[in-house]
């Protein structure tokens, strides 16, 4: 992919997926991105009932799911996608991630180590489900902010 | 016709539509309609074998169709069809760092000596190991199978880190050619074994660790009762038998397997048999054949690499011990000397593995000699066939008797210049085929190579081109330096 999809969080967004890796800790904590377009103007924390050890694994049950996408529905956004905490793991997608991934959405990973959350990256499922493309989070002050800057830095790639 | 609702990522495939209609009398018949309409479905809903993917929800009305009849489920002009997706993710269960589980994990590691903060002050000052991690090397025991090669460095390096026990099972002795690259033993051990010579030398490194010697070869009798004290076991083995022995009994005790391999230039390391980890058998399910592999004995290795394969393996225990770092579980290191480059390959656990995998068939040790199409010490064993083998006894008699004989050796230069059979012609094995025709059909021909397998392939490749009188010679150059001429050298 020559671009990166880009995809604009809002600091105080940002900040609150942060939060709720931190709060869950050791265990893995997930939720819905809303917003519109490329840019997501809230989360909806969501509860993990995984049943492999939540540790390691996070699911969102379809009926979270689905009242996820009416919310969003009623609220005139889009369901964008979900975020996802790894704990004391990089903020890199899995192959469990991959294996379960849903085209379109955008995936956000925070790595979580030592219970501080630390790299924040997103991810997009390839058409074809072979590989997760990275995309830019650009972690704008504020949700208007369309600055191109991508910001590979912050996410431990660079 | 019923309506079916599609969620937000697979709208792209259906024009942005949130509702769309298909035909059908069942939920599969349905949603076969709709992938037919819809074919950027498909690949979302299923897998490579048809089935629905596990994370996609078909619901009739409210209904979960997994409780109702599942695909078979009927659907009549009116029902509400949704797909629901579960959102599911997490870390790799590979990458599942510091949560092996060793045997010594489960009870309060002893405390430190004075002697041995002082010793281990390096590692103590480092935050990944710390008196935690020193406490957790000294309680834990680490089997070595083998004190060649590779077992000499991880051997050494395991001891001078501080592990509580180091087992080592042996039973050779301490041969010149060993000297090379197994650096536990020195020029006055030739001639001892192996674990007299290891122990002292591992003793003399850090008396604070626990020496146990098993002067045994190891086997599918004793493989499981000797694991079972351990919390790692390092394979430093040389054959296929022993190594799928080893992976076997690993994974049946449920032991960690750090694994390293060595040939020539190039070795390989990996992590195999941890819980969820994938075992040697994911990699290789079924030894090479027989003879396509070469040993080093008959390829050679470079002295230095199984320092740095053998201290991998070192390493990674160490990581294994501490639960640090990112273990080379589901990773299989491959280094290339000669051109000092590391590559990864992936390794993933295999669901279909005859040990490890959901439903394994090997759930006890097998003969692995069999299994990997060895016959054990066929040279003694075997009758000699007069008619296609010679032994060097009886060539060199008739080289005295003046006996037109064409002798062959299809060995490489290099192992030509350390030794030959007087009157011997250098063809090896891999130019046969294109210098045929500088041998003649009508001679008889002996052949040999070092010990004796290259040396059949060759008499049987100049058998089925129409020579009519070839001669393997039995245990090749080495038999004849034993019994002929012991005044050549041999390697």
């Amino acid at each position: 992919m020559a671009v990166d999809r880009l995809l604009i969080i809002a600091a105080d967004v940002e900040q609150s997926i942060r939060a709720h890796g931190q709060e869950t800790y050791p265990h893995e904590c997930c939720g819905a991105l809303v917003g519109k377009g490329d840019i997501v103007t809230t989360v909806v924390a969501l509860p993990n009932t995984t049943e492999e050890g939540p540790r390691r694994r996070f699911l969102v049950r379809p009926s979270d799911y689905r009242q996820a996408e009416r919310r969003a529905a009623e609220m005139g956004v889009e369901l964008l996608g979900f975020y996802h905490s790894h704990p004391d793991h990089p903020a890199r997608p899995s192959q469990y991630d991959l294996d379960h991934a849903w085209p379109t959405f955008a995936y956000i990973i925070v790595s979580v180590m030592n219970g501080a959350a630390g790299d924040m990256t997103v991810w997009y499922l390839k058409d074809d489900r072979s590989i997760f493309e990275e995309g830019s989070l650009d972690h704008g002050e504020n949700s208007h902010s369309h600055s191109a800057q991508t910001v590979h830095g912050q996410t431990g790639r660079g | 016709m019923a309506k079916i609702l599609i969620p937000t990522p697979l709208r792209p495939y259906t024009d942005k539509q949130d509702a769309v209609d298909a035909s059908g009398a069942t939920v599969g018949e349905l949603l076969a309609d709709l992938t037919r309409r819809h074919a950027g479905l498909k690949p979302h809903l299923y897998n490579d074998q048809g089935k629905l993917r596990s994370f996609v929800n078909v619901y009739v009305n409210d209904e979960d169709i997994r409780y109702l009849q599942k695909e078979q489920t009927p659907v009549t002009a009116g029902d509400t069809v949704s797909i629901i997706p579960s959102v599911a993710g997490g870390v790799d269960a590979v990458a599942d760092v510091g949560r092996v589980r060793l045997q010594s994990n489960q009870k309060t590691p002893p405390e430190l000596t004075n002697d041995e903060i002082k010793r281990y002050s390096r590692h103590l000052i480092m935050p990944e190991v710390g008196v935690e991690g020193q406490r957790k090397l000294k309680a834990s025991k680490v089997l070595c199978i083998g004190a060649g090669g590779l077992g000499s460095p991880a051997a050494m390096y395991l001891t001078a880190a501080g592990v509580g026990t180091l087992g080592i099972v042996d039973f050779d002795v301490v041969d010149f050619s060993n000297l090379q690259r197994q650096i536990l033993h020195g020029t006055p051990d030739v001639g001892r074994s192996k674990l007299a010579s290891a122990k002292d030398r591992l003793q003399a490194l850090n008396p604070n660790v626990e020496i146990v010697t098993h002067e045994v070869a190891i086997s599918s009798e004793n493989a499981l009762k000797l694991f079972e004290p351990y919390d790692v076991i390092v394979d430093g083995t040389d054959n296929f038998p022993t190594r799928y022995l080893v992976n076997d009994a690993c994974v049946l005790t449920g032991k960690p397997n750090a694994y390293g391999s060595i040939f020539r230039f190039e070795g390989q390391a990996s992590v195999f048999a941890t819980k969820d980890g994938p075992c040697y058998r994911c990699l290789y399910p079924e030894p090479p054949p027989p003879g396509l592999v070469p040993s080093c004995a008959e390829g050679g290795v470079l002295g230095v690499l199984p320092g740095i394969i053998g201290v991998i393996q070192a390493t990674e225990t160490i990581k294994l011990i501490l639960g640090a770092g990112e273990p080379l579980i589901g990773r299989f290191l491959i280094f290339d000397a000669l051109r000092m480059k590391f590559r990864e390959l992936k390794l993933r656990k295999d669901p279909d593995c005859p040990v490890c995998g959901t439903h394994p068939t090997v759930t006890a040790l097998i003969d692995y000699e069999q299994f990997c199409g060895v016959r054990p010490a066929a040279a003694e064993a075997t009758p000699l066939n007069t008619a296609t083998e010679i032994t060097s006894v009886e060539l060199k008699q008739r080289l005295d008797r003046g006996d037109r004989l064409k002798i062959v050796d299809v060995r490489e230069p290099n192992e030509y210049q350390i030794n030959r059979i007087p009157g011997s012609e250098l063809i090896p094995l891999g130019d046969v085929p294109k210098r045929v025709n500088e041998l003649n059909p009508d001679d008889e021909i002996v052949v040999h190579c070092k010990s004796g397998v290259r040396s059949a392939k060759a008499a049987d490749f100049l058998r089925s081109v129409g020579f009519k009188r070839v001669l393997n010679l039995k245990g090749g150059i080495l038999d004849w330096v034993d019994k002929v001429d012991p005044s050549q050298p041999k390697y």
